[in-house]
């Protein structure tokens, strides 16, 4: 393990003793096969327990976990036939936003993520998964391709943000996002997005305007990130606790605020702890929500996306 | 007789404190007196720095005097989050930007008429809580778009404002979808939407409906970009240019169509609202005749 959080010690010194029993056991005693499978069951619900009761800070560093799962991590378990399309036509291919033909169960689509890498080569290559302009204007040109395709859209958020830099200002990234979400409101096929990490912002937002929005039960999804919040309303970022406390960054708070539609349960023990059972509840979730998305007409279907982010927001009349 | 009429100038109405008799440019720390500084739209009279406007001042010099008719003016916020920071509850801070500013928002929006032609306008003050976006925001903003599609009447927006709202959380964050979606069903219907960016339209604005306008104008000098300068230094370790993220920055890398001075703002959007349909806007059903549905 190369990072273990403080909270998951208890269950780290039982999977120890778990894998002490199994190397040593006499594998056909079946007084110790029992015990094992008392112990693993423990250990299991000792994980649940813990990452039911994680705080908002807790889940902010469950999101940001170096082992959890990445797009790339996400198309080798869930998809086939994966065509990667690059280049925004305009100035060139952003890495830390990809995107390209995808087969989900039959289902072809086009896929859409951020990709964070997940050692220091792979992250300095895709930027940290933060997007400039250009990955942002490839992300639209691929949705008019899937329109033109009839084919519907998926979207994987992982995004500290869209990437501030002063290339990025010069390329207009305040102009690349706004442009998304105002087209993204009046594409003509179904989106359905799915935060697996952070939900970074604006950078998030930019491909996150879609029928259905689903978020794993770890991850985490704010206007800012709490260590950003704690250092302007704070003044300090030692508060960062208190941010995303305050913040509701968290998928059941999101849910019960109206702005994601589906909270995706993970394993046990984070989707770091086992990426396949992670990206086998994505996919049936996301095949739910299409099966539904893909029997509605579309102008019908831009219809109620307008008047779903219309009706976001809570103020006094 | 021109083929539009000679601008009107209105003086932003603000009564001059016996004790203020003098104003110090925040630009050039040139001292003016305060009444030509207020009697020149708060532009420095030596070095043409643009001070802000408050919503009702803009109003003042934008709209033909006494055709504002202010909507949704009730709306306000309502701390969905119940959010307290080191300094307090967010609800104290709304009731004191209240107060202060006798707005119930940070945008103030209705119809008017610029040179006798028909706009609905929304126009953000930078006074309540920093010109954050916030739910109550949103909603204005939305509601006044929807309200130009039904009329099909030209849309303008004047932005002032730092960006988000953080004590509304990811409400503030939805609002930029919500206020874009607004701005895409109007590109539907072929209303145009005009978006003047003043000091400053940073943040979540300016990744929203601020840079989507069909004609985005900015004010000489404006702050506009996405990330704040702080950020992006710590980010690249670099010192940024001076003029970075100004309007004439974001003009010259393609995103505005023109700086205007305030003094020819009102002229420039009755010229600019004069080729709308050829010219058969003046009033609403030539207006409707020449366009698309």
């Amino acid at each position: 393990m190369d990072r273990e959080f403080e909270f998951e010690k208890p269950v780290a010194e039982l999977e120890k003793a778990l894998d002490k029993l199994r190397q040593s056991a006499d594998k056909g005693d079946p007084r110790i096969a029992a015990q094992i499978a008392e112990l693993d069951k423990t250990c299991e619900e000792r994980k649940r327990e813990i990452y039911d009761g994680l705080t908002p800070w807790q889940t902010v560093q469950v999101a940001r976990h170096p082992r959890r799962p990445v797009l790339y991590d996400y198309i080798g378990m869930m998809f086939t036939d994966f065509v990667e399309l690059h280049g925004d036509r305009c100035y060139g291919d952003d890495r830390a936003l990809i995107g390209g033909f995808a087969t989900l169960d039959g289902c072809k689509l086009m896929l859409i993520g951020h990709s964070k890498g997940k050692n220091v080569e792979e992250n300095v290559r895709r930027n940290f998964g933060m997007a400039r302009p250009e990955g942002y204007r490839k992300a639209m040109r691929l949705m008019h391709l899937a329109e033109r395709f009839n084919i519907p859209v998926l979207t994987f958020i992982d995004t500290a943000g869209a990437y501030p830099g002063l290339d990025a200002e010069q390329r207009g990234q305040a102009e690349a996002i706004a442009r998304n979400l105002t087209e993204m409101a009046t594409l003509e096929v179904p989106i359905v997005s799915v935060v697996t990490g952070e939900g970074g912002s604006g950078g998030a937002l930019g491909i996150g305007v879609a029928d259905a929005v689903l978020m794993l039960s770890n991850a985490v999804y704010s206007v800012i990130s709490p260590e950003g919040c704690a250092s302007i309303l704070w003044r300090d970022a030692a508060y960062s606790p208190q941010a995303a406390e305050s913040l509701k960054i968290t998928a059941k708070s999101l849910l019960s605020l109206g702005v994601i539609d589906e909270i995706i349960k993970e394993p046990a023990g984070g989707a770091h702890s086992n990426h396949e059972a992670a990206a086998q509840s994505i996919k049936a979730a996301v095949l739910r929500q299409f099966e539904k998305l893909l029997a509605v007409a579309p102008d019908k279907l831009k219809a109620k996306r307008f008047d779903k982010f219309s009706a976001m927001g809570k103020f006094t009349k | 007789m021109p083929w539009f009429k000679p601008k009107e100038r209105e003086p932003a109405k603000k009564p001059v404190q016996q004790d203020e008799i003098w104003a110090r440019c925040q630009s050039c720390s040139a001292h003016v007196f305060k009444q030509d500084f207020i009697n020149n739209l708060n532009v420095c009279p030596k070095c043409g720095w643009h001070g802000k406007l408050n919503a009702y001042e803009r109003i003042g010099i934008t709209l033909d005097s006494g055709t504002f008719k202010e909507m949704f003016e009730s709306v306000r916020p309502c701390d969905p989050l119940q959010f307290v920071d080191g300094k307090g509850p967010y609800s104290e801070k709304v009731e004191q930007a209240r107060a202060k500013t006798k707005l119930n928002e940070s945008v103030v929006t209705g119809t008017g008429k610029i040179n006798g032609l028909e706009v609905v306008v929304c126009v953000m003050d930078f006074r309540f809580l920093g010109g954050s976006l916030g739910s109550g925001t949103g909603e204005k903003i939305q509601q006044a778009a929807v309200y130009a599609g039904e009329q099909r009447v030209p849309y303008i927006i004047f932005s002032a404002s730092g960006g988000a709202r953080m004590h509304e959380g990811i409400l503030s964050l939805m609002q930029m979808a919500k206020t874009c979606a607004g701005v895409a069903m109007l590109n539907e219907k072929k209303v145009p939407f005009i978006s003047v960016l003043t000091d400053p339209t940073t943040g979540g604005v300016s990744a929203s409906y601020a840079m989507v306008g069909d004609i985005n104008i900015a004010e000489p000098g404006a702050l506009i970009g996405f990330a704040g300068r702080r950020v992006i230094e710590q980010t690249i370790k670099q010192k940024l240019p001076d003029d970075f993220q100004t309007a004439e920055f974001v003009l010259q890398h393609g995103f505005l169509d023109c700086i205007v001075h305030r003094k020819d703002m009102k002229s420039t959007l009755h010229t600019i609202l004069s080729y709308h349909n050829g010219g058969s806007a003046g009033s609403k059903k030539g207006g409707r005749r020449g366009s698309r549905v």
